[in-house]
């Protein structure tokens, strides 16, 4: 019986110590979040990434912070604008080119080091100012053009700074979320380590050294870094937005630009997330138990008309038969599996700056029929356009088969569609000279998508005549007065509701107007192992990494 | 030998400079924006005129290209346009990956080929021989992206044996010659070794088809040297030229593979030179292209050194 009692004691001790060996270990198991991008290599962590949108998607915010922020808490709303390092903003009244920005108190970058007025002048001086030390030329072109009115910055106090635009400009907060916040100190520890024949060389070394471990104040923190290999991102607990503290312990980035390679790798179990799953493989991912998520983009796949004297898309009835002419709904379930969203306009019902068209876009191919009989056209008397487009690209989605697609819809409408397929890089260098430049090579329009994510990218930069080439993407010279006046009401309307209202304005004239052919919208598809949880994936380019949890 | 050696050294020296002169011409002779890795459409012409002035695209090419090849010979090939890191730590970052699966590649392919060269030479219009053939021509035919999709669905999605992407284990930031790192070679190796493995073979098959059938055999055999002895006469005869293609199948491989790379996510040359591309990345594409060139160039030289030691024909030719 003591054997036995003994024994027992024994066993019940050894399961207990095996027990409490075995709990620590399970409770500190690391959460390990492993991402496969589209990119080829990591976009730039030094506080403005390259690589478009998906640069600031998974290296700035997430390490970073601006002054404003999307709010990304919602599946079914269009992501606004919220405060995010700056509290609070406002317009000079007397002088519209001045605006205070109250700065969120309380705030440390990853270094330790305050967020302050002093870190807001210093991070604008660092693309706008060019005698500044942390001036960097190769952070200007991913930050200037997307605040083109910003002029400079002025500490007012310590929790309070100016900005100044060179004209009155309502946008600039929009705008700001794009300015990413890096560590001042930071930087300095690496400018005086480094070595350099003059300032400007130490500069380059300092920005080189602060790439490889950066600091700004954002939820998550660099942990390691491999050029084209990988990114490690450990979660920052002390982040100021309690709400917004990752759940997760760690995130792997993985640069994987071969569609087939990141379907693999996620079929594999090597990566638990992967961008922009390969089209043909979706239902073999949904089959094997594989989330995909996918949701409407500030993005639109258009063909730019050109409005150049002798076109012929400078008849309305022309511009609005062919958008008339396409089955969205017909491209989105049968070419692209589901992956995009019809388009009526660049922003669709719901978004603050959809405003209320008249003009209805939808498939109506009598409607188009009979305008294209109106214009002069018929059966036997085709109109012919020409179209410059590529083959591949950032956003493009599938410009071939969508551009034959579009061929064949359209030659019901009486058009004869033809198409001059050149590589990316190259149109889109042509989509900046415009439809007059040899370049065009005699195409009447372009097909290049576009962002919408703020107010100067998604309806300015095309509608306003002073935006014609050489000046910016106004590709098919529109050049209508009101347009003009609805650009200048906008951008001089500080009050954001009515702002939101005058933007919905000039949206809807441009519907009206069929300034565009509005085909889709991206999705921004991904694909994701059943362990991952708690994604809730926004009608934006970005997405929030923090509330994601993953099941052991 | 030394003026033989001396003499193919200075030879090399026009073929860098043409190699230097075409890499730099001919990334800027193709249409489109050398700063559109960084500089949106949508940038005012000022701020395109800055950038382009700060990365020194304003001046006359021939200016470009002298102060980019004065640079190159200082060891500075400039910084990349879209990372901002220096351009000769990216490509040789890249051409140690891409060696290092050049090398794995070549131990596989090498040894298969020569080996299966030698059978099918040996046993010449047999159905070994056929069979070793079949083998080489399929590798020589298969499309090895496709090959490498195929072993990826097979060993990595199905077996889940093998990592399917990659160049070793998160956390790791250098390679290093352990199983950890090793498994995220073997997929990528093997699809890299077929081209070569079939070259090699027909090259080894052929030369021994061919010197088996010499008279000297013959009398070799007829003095009564076995066969081993013989065989090493073969090999003698047949190293120089097999020696040849395998140096340059190495600089092919050393080149890397693009699409092989791609498809693995590899981070070697190749994948480099396909990212450099996209992004239009000037400095980084000059860069890239001028070093992998110099390797191909310096390989031949070294094969041709080896064959003047083996061969001393050659070195009298």
């Amino acid at each position: 019986m003591l054997i036995k009692t003994t024994a027992r004691a024994a066993l019940i001790a050894a399961l207990a110590l095996a027990t409490a060996a075995a709990w620590p270990r399970a409770a500190s198991a690391e959460s390990v979040l492993r991402i496969g991008m589209t990119a080829a290599d990591i976009p730039r962590t030094l506080g403005q990434p390259d690589q478009g949108f998906e640069g600031n998607r998974f290296t700035g915010v997430t390490m970073y912070d601006a002054l404003t922020g999307w709010d990304l808490s919602s599946a079914d709303k269009p992501s606004v604008v919220i405060p995010g390092l700056a509290t609070e903003w406002k317009v000079d009244e007397s002088d519209k080119t001045r605006w205070t920005f109250k700065l969120r108190p309380g705030v440390t970058f990853h270094d330790g080091t305050p967020f302050n007025a002093d870190a807001v002048v210093w991070n604008v001086d660092k693309v706008l100012k060019q005698d500044a030390p942390q001036f960097d030329p190769s952070q200007v072109g991913v930050t200037a053009s997307r605040m083109p009115t910003l002029a400079s910055a002025r500490k007012i106090d310590d929790m309070t700074v100016e900005l100044t635009t060179r004209e009155p400009d309502s946008f600039l907060p929009i705008n700001l979320t794009n300015l990413f916040m890096a560590s001042p100190a930071k930087w300095q520890h690496f400018y005086d380590k480094a070595e350099g024949a003059d300032a400007k060389a130490k500069s380059q070394a300092a920005w080189a050294a602060f790439a490889k471990d950066a600091a700004g104040t954002g939820p998550w923190k660099m942990a390691s870094f491999t050029p084209r290999e990988r990114l490690e991102l450990v979660k920052n607990a002390d982040y100021w937005d309690k709400a917004r503290v990752p759940k997760i312990d760690k995130m792997v980035l993985l640069p994987m630009p071969e569609a087939n390679a990141r379907t693999a790798a996620l079929l594999s179990g090597q990566v638990d997330w992967i961008e922009a799953p390969a089209p043909d493989a979706l239902p073999e991912l949904k089959q094997r138990g594989f989330k995909l998520y996918a949701n409407e983009q500030p993005h639109v796949w258009p063909w730019q008309f050109s409005r150049v004297e002798g076109s012929p898309w400078n008849d309305i009835r022309v511009r609005k038969a062919a958008n008339l002419c396409i089955d969205r709904e017909g491209l989105r379930d049968g070419l692209l599996a589901g992956l995009m969203v019809p388009a009526t306009g660049t922003f669709e019902p719901g978004h603050p700056w959809r405003g209320k068209p008249t003009f209805e876009i939808k498939y109506d191919k009598p409607a188009a029929q009979k305008l294209m009989q109106e214009a002069g056209f018929g059966p036997n008397k085709k109109l012919t356009v020409k179209i410059q487009t590529s083959a591949s690209g950032s956003g493009q989605m599938q410009p071939l088969p969508m551009n034959e697609y579009l061929q064949q819809a359209l030659a019901e409408c009486y058009f004869d569609v033809q198409l001059d397929v050149i590589e990316w890089n190259t149109l889109f260098t042509n989509w900046r000279r415009g439809a007059k430049d040899p370049s065009a090579n005699g195409a009447n329009a372009i097909n290049v998508t576009y962002a919408a994510m703020d107010p100067f990218f998604a309806l300015v930069r095309f509608l306003q005549s002073g935006m014609a080439p050489p000046v910016s993407n106004n590709w098919g010279f529109i050049n209508d007065p009101k347009f003009d006046e609805l650009v200048k009401k906008a951008r001089q309307t500080f009050d954001p509701a009515a702002r939101d209202a005058a933007l919905a304005e000039l949206h809807a004239a441009s519907v009206d107007d069929a300034a565009f052919l509005y085909v889709a919208h991206d999705v921004g598809p991904r694909a994701m192992s059943p362990k991952v949880t708690g994604v809730i994936q926004p009608k934006s380019w970005f997405i929030d990494f923090s509330p994601i949890t993953m099941v052991p | 030998m030394l003026a033989y050696i001396a003499r193919r050294i200075v030879y090399v020296i026009p073929i860098v400079i043409s190699v230097a002169l075409v890499c730099f011409l001919l990334v800027h002779i193709t249409p489109g924006d050398p700063l559109v890795a960084v500089l949106p459409a949508d940038a005012s012409q000022e701020l395109a005129a800055q950038l382009r002035a700060a990365y020194g695209f304003d001046r006359p090419l021939p200016v470009q290209f002298g102060l980019w090849l004065l640079r190159a010979l200082h060891g500075d090939l400039g910084n990349s346009i879209a990372t901002g890191r220096p351009v000769l730590a990216e490509v040789m970052r890249a051409v140690g990956n891409t060696v290092t699966l050049a090398i794995a590649a070549a131990v596989i392919g090498f040894t298969m080929g020569i080996l299966l060269g030698l059978i099918a030479g040996y046993f010449r219009e047999t159905w070994i021989d056929k069979l070793a053939t079949s083998f080489a021509i399929a590798g020589v035919s298969v499309p090895h992206y496709w090959l490498g999709m195929v072993l990826v669905i097979v060993f990595s999605v199905e077996l889940n044996w093998l990592p399917a992407v990659g160049a070793g284990p998160n956390g790791s930031n250098s390679w290093g010659w352990d199983w950890a790192h090793l498994r995220y070679l073997v997929l990528p190796a093997i699809t890299t070794s077929v081209i070569p493995m079939g070259i090699v073979t027909r090259t080894v098959r052929a030369l021994t088809g061919d010197i088996l059938s010499q008279d000297f055999v013959e009398a070799l055999r007829a003095k009564g040297l076995h066969e081993r002895g013989v065989f090493r006469h073969v090999i003698k005869n047949a190293a120089p030229t097999a020696l040849a293609v395998m140096g340059l199948q190495l600089g092919y491989m050393l080149g890397g593979s693009i699409l092989i790379e791609t498809v693995f996510s590899w981070p070697g040359s190749g994948f480099l030179l396909n990212s450099a591309i996209f992004q239009r990345d000037l400095p980084l594409l000059q860069g890239t292209i001028l070093v992998l060139a110099l390797f191909f160039v310096f390989l031949n030289l070294l094969v041709d050194i080896a064959q003047a030691a083996i061969d001393p024909r050659i070195k009298r030719g």
